[in-house]
């Protein structure tokens, strides 16, 4: 029973902070949505029995991704009035679309309750060891079975992080940075002295 | 334990809104890859679900790599975004074909 209006309560204010984020006017409450749609998200996954992929979610989204759209969102300096100028026109369209491809997708589901269409069945290879937690099972068969994949993961992200350090990075001219080689080479003997000559005896350099 | 069907029509509801926001704000970008997050999301969800019904582990872990794809993809999608709004002095991505590719 409270497994139900859980779900229910998740899956509803889910759909609707999702139905806001891409229709809100201003960007920035967009992002507070689809944050409010992560959590949201997490609650479905904790209620599936899938807590570490519900933490992650509510880590990797809302601190990291969505804090990097609120980030670019408040930074760039952008008229979103105009940007908005064809909603109304792309509306019927888009609108249906989305319902066909809603009720294709329903459709399926509907065809696969009605039975005799057998769901793929798990060989068991991938079943939760007993008496391990949600997170315990899955560290146990990420670094086993998905070792390979999982270094996949980290240089997937590696080259991200490359990638977005190298398409904003820009180099300025007219800045005087610190030229370390520069520093380094210098000699006592380059240097400038600072001497008090006496009167008529002059400078030796 | 609710049943798989709930879990796939929610996550399709998800996936569809996700569609009808690239159709609705052709133009901005933000919102656009926002849409894209909420698809990759039901996506996840349906992992997600199907891994506690079919009682196999193999989905959640795969849920964790589209996590990481999708973080990856915000990344870049925001760093080329960032760099396009500094050559051009906006967003409007509708008339991105500057190229002629």
């Amino acid at each position: 029973m409270i497994q139900a209006f859980a779900f229910y309560l998740f899956a509803t204010l889910m759909i609707a902070s999702g139905a806001i984020t891409i229709l809100a006017r201003n960007p920035v409450h967009s992002v507070l949505w689809l944050i409010l749609a992560f959590f949201n998200a997490a609650g479905l996954m904790v209620l599936a029995g899938a807590e570490f992929i519900a933490m992650l979610l509510v880590i990797v989204y809302v601190g990291a991704v969505a804090v990097l759209f609120l980030f670019v969102v408040m930074m760039l300096d952008i008229d979103f009035a105009e940007l908005r100028a064809g909603f109304i026109n792309n509306f019927p369209l888009g609108f249906v679309l989305a319902v066909v491809l809603l009720a294709e997708l329903v459709l399926g589901v509907g065809a696969y309750r009605a039975g005799a269409l057998p769901l793929g069945v798990a060989d068991g290879t991938g079943a939760a060891t007993a008496g391990l937690s949600n997170t315990a099972a899955i560290g146990a068969l990420l670094y086993s079975r998905y070792l390979f994949l999982f270094e996949a993961a980290g240089v997937i992200l590696l080259v991200a992080m490359i990638g977005a350090i190298v398409l904003t990075h820009r180099q300025r001219s007219g800045v005087r940075g610190q030229n370390i080689a520069k520093q380094v080479a210098r000699r006592p003997e380059d240097a400038t002295i600072n001497v008090q000559p006496e009167v008529g005896k002059g400078v030796q350099l | 334990m609710i049943g798989i069907e709930h879990y796939v029509v929610v996550s399709a509801i998800l996936f569809v809104l996700g569609v009808l926001g690239i159709f609705l704000n052709r133009k901005n970008v933000i919102i656009i890859l926002m849409a894209i997050e909420l698809i990759l999301l039901s996506v996840n969800l349906n992992l997600v679900a199907f891994s506690a019904a079919l009682h196999d582990l193999v989905g959640q872990i795969f849920a964790m790599f589209v996590l990481t794809v999708a973080a990856g993809e915000a990344a870049i999608g925001l760093a080329i975004l960032v760099i396009y709004f500094r050559g051009r002095g906006t967003i409007a991505v509708d008339d991105v074909n500057r190229m002629k590719g």
